[in-house]
């Protein structure tokens, strides 16, 4: 039986700097017992495709506040295809209005934790959904 | 209960308050307790206009003058965005606070691929000095001052508020900008940083150099504590931070040759209203008389006047909720009350969908009430400082002043802010808090209305502004026009001009105000510093 740790790369792309969101979870997602890699700020879709490769990473979380959460799912799920690693598991989180969750699911999106979500919520969903390769 | 740690007795009888800054609240004060904490009339106090301010800046408080409103607007083009300020001037907003898209706060032209999804999305979208003669046209820059919230770039961006005001013929010695330019607040929260922390502390001090002379009723800095209490710290911390970054843009001007008395009275601040509402007070009134302690006795600053520290006191972000959206309302209404009630000079308050995206034209005009219907219905104006005297707020507003002290000589002993931030101390130190405080709301241990407690109800569904890639597209086409039509030889005449300056290490807002004028870019005039100076590498996290 496999027990190396689930590694998730926390990953904040696109311009918008609001990363308390993130660096909590980060913390949450540790405390859990996960391997964290946090890319830091203003990551482009490709750095983040291309860090989840080089780490071979079971999940790709993203934390997105600017309100732009759909066009830059698009783009990394469209990459992660390309690349081939759309067998890894994509959640999203931030600031995330109700009527975006189905969009970004149809998107591919396996798990959408908008602000105040609990933390054992999105750590039991990871662990009950993940593939580790 | 929010904020603060409550314990119980198993009467439901509460038996300590221990405050987010570590001060514990009794049941009943008394004069016994100023005697404690060593209170002193003429040293603590002193009447309200006096050193050390405790109890305001001005002798009347608001009686004089009311507070300035200030609500946070822009999206989408230019155009927008200028309608969006009339329509607050017009409801009686006093300032304008101007966001700006995520975009141009990072240095990047709208027809730029990192620009992609995110033009005109969070705040307007400014390429060039067209942008600006839009967004500023029919707005009276003498009378109305405009706080313009931009950091890594804050320099480029108050060059061109003077070369729009030139163009409309208003006189630069008389308009009033209010730049945020806080770089090292930008590293610990909040993100838009662009440039390694010397070289972006020196262009902040190049905007303070430069505001001296030319721009002299501009405030070219103003330090916030604000995003770094949003990013997890403590209402000690976001003051004991504050004055020691604005100490570090101090340290740069004087190296210069400056005298501090010289430029020190224009600096502002921008400070968080979330909170216990007692912590609150106290910790404004304590801030009001350490930074002025501070300019006295380690800067030796003789002028009253420029012991002042003058601040917007608001938003409120982290305080808000997304569960029972409304209640937001009531939430911004008690936290402009503090800031009331501890004398802010401007104020503006996150609007209650601000959990979900921009205000929207509804939500930004109620917080405007909720701050007029303060100075306007219920009495904030009649007097001024008007808890002071009490033993229980003079009391915490002591303690609060030794907390602020402890976490001040805690970076100072590590080898000061500019090494915290460097290294990242500070910023995975307020990470750890926003983690612990997080964990403190989800076990229920801290109360929120709405969220953790009292949760019953439908939920509800707010109104969106709505983003539409329109704005976008206009906006781009736009930059696309201006760059047919523009002087391409003036263009890289002052952006060379420019490089030089940098390169030789001169102060760049001349040569900045001559880019605006000839329509150089904010991409382009950004690509320049990228080039010079490099980019911040962030520390890690862990």
């Amino acid at each position: 039986m496999n027990t190396r740790p689930i590694k998730v790369l926390v990953a904040k792309p696109g311009l918008d700097g609001h990363d308390r969101g993130a660096k909590v979870v980060a913390h949450a997602l540790k405390e859990a017992g996960m391997e964290v890699i946090y890319t830091g700020l203003h990551k482009t879709v490709d750095q983040i495709i291309r860090i989840a490769v080089q780490e071979d990473v079971d999940v790709i979380g993203l934390s997105i506040m600017s309100g732009a959460h759909i066009p830059i799912t698009e783009k990394l799920i469209k990459r992660a295809k390309e690349e081939g690693i759309d067998d890894k598991m994509v959640v999203v989180g931030g600031v995330i209005p109700n009527r975006d969750i189905p969009k970004l699911k149809e998107l591919g999106v396996e798990g959408v934790f908008p602000g105040g979500t609990p933390f054992s919520e999105i750590t039991t969903f990871i662990k009950e959904n993940v593939k580790k390769s | 209960m929010g904020v603060a740690k409550y314990t119980k007795d198993e009467k439901d009888r509460i038996t300590d308050v221990e405050l987010q800054s570590g001060i514990h609240v009794k049941a009943c004060y008394g004069p016994a307790d100023l005697e404690h904490v060593g209170f002193s009339y003429e040293k603590d106090l002193a009447a309200p206009g006096q050193y050390p301010f405790t109890r305001g800046i001005h002798p009347e408080g608001f009686r004089s003058r009311a507070w300035t409103t200030r609500q946070y607007t822009g999206f989408g083009t230019p155009e927008e965005s200028n309608e969006r300020f009339k329509l607050m001037i017009s409801h009686g907003q006093t300032g304008l606070n101007v966001a700006f898209d995520l975009p141009t706060q990072m240095g990047y032209d709208s027809d730029d691929p990192m620009a992609e999804g995110e033009v005109g999305r969070v705040g307007m979208a400014i390429d060039s000095l067209r942008d600006f003669e839009i967004a500023f046209k029919g707005i009276d820059l003498e009378k109305i001052g405009s706080g313009l919230t931009i950091n890594a770039v804050a320099s480029i961006m108050l060059a061109m508020y003077q070369a729009v005001a030139e163009k409309y013929g208003f006189d630069p010695k008389k308009i009033s900008a209010t730049p945020q330019n806080d770089i090292l607040k930008e590293m610990i929260g909040r993100g838009s940083w662009i440039f390694p922390v010397e070289p972006a502390v020196n262009l902040i001090g190049d905007t303070i150099e430069y505001s001296m002379t030319t721009l002299p009723r501009t405030n070219p800095v103003s330090i916030c504590g604000y995003h770094i209490r949003e990013s997890g710290a403590t209402p000690a911390q976001e003051i004991g931070y504050a004055i020691l970054i604005a100490n570090a843009y101090i340290d740069n001007v004087l190296k210069r040759g400056y005298d501090v008395d010289d430029f020190v009275g224009r600096f502002s601040f921008n400070l968080n209203v979330f909170g216990n509402i007692w912590e609150q007070v106290a910790k404004f009134r304590a801030a009001r008389k350490l930074w002025a302690r501070n300019l006295k006795e380690k800067y030796g600053v003789k002028k009253d006047s420029n012991m002042y520290l003058r601040g917007l006191f608001g938003g409120g972000g982290y305080g808000l909720t997304k569960a029972q959206p409304e209640n937001n309302i009531m939430r911004g209404a008690y936290y402009a009350l503090s800031a009331a009630l501890a004398g802010a000079q401007t104020i503006a308050l996150c609007s209650y969908d601000e959990a979900y995206t921009i205000p929207t034209p509804h939500s930004a005009i109620i917080s405007l009430r909720t701050l007029q219907l303060l100075m306007d219905e219920i009495g904030l104006r009649d007097t001024v400082d008007p808890l002071a005297g009490s033993y229980f707020i003079e009391t915490i507003t002591k303690e609060m002043e030794t907390k602020i002290e402890e976490e001040m000589a805690k970076i100072e002993k590590i080898g000061g802010i500019v090494q915290a931030v460097a290294t990242g101390y500070v910023q995975r130190l307020v990470s750890q808090q926003a983690y612990a405080y997080e964990k403190g709301l989800q076990s229920g241990e801290l109360k929120k209305v709405g969220l953790n407690i009292y949760t019953e109800g439908e939920p509800m569904e707010v109104e969106l502004h709505e983003y539409t890639g329109e704005s976008a597209e206009k906006q781009i086409a736009a930059l696309k026009e201006l760059r047919r039509e523009r002087s391409d030889a003036d263009v890289k005449r002052t952006l060379k001009e420019l490089e030089a300056g940098t390169r030789a290490g001169k102060n760049v807002m001349p040569c900045l105000v001559e880019c605006c004028k000839t329509y150089a870019t904010v991409g382009e005039m950004a690509r320049v510093f990228r080039d010079v100076f490099g980019e911040f590498q962030e520390p890690g996290l862990f």
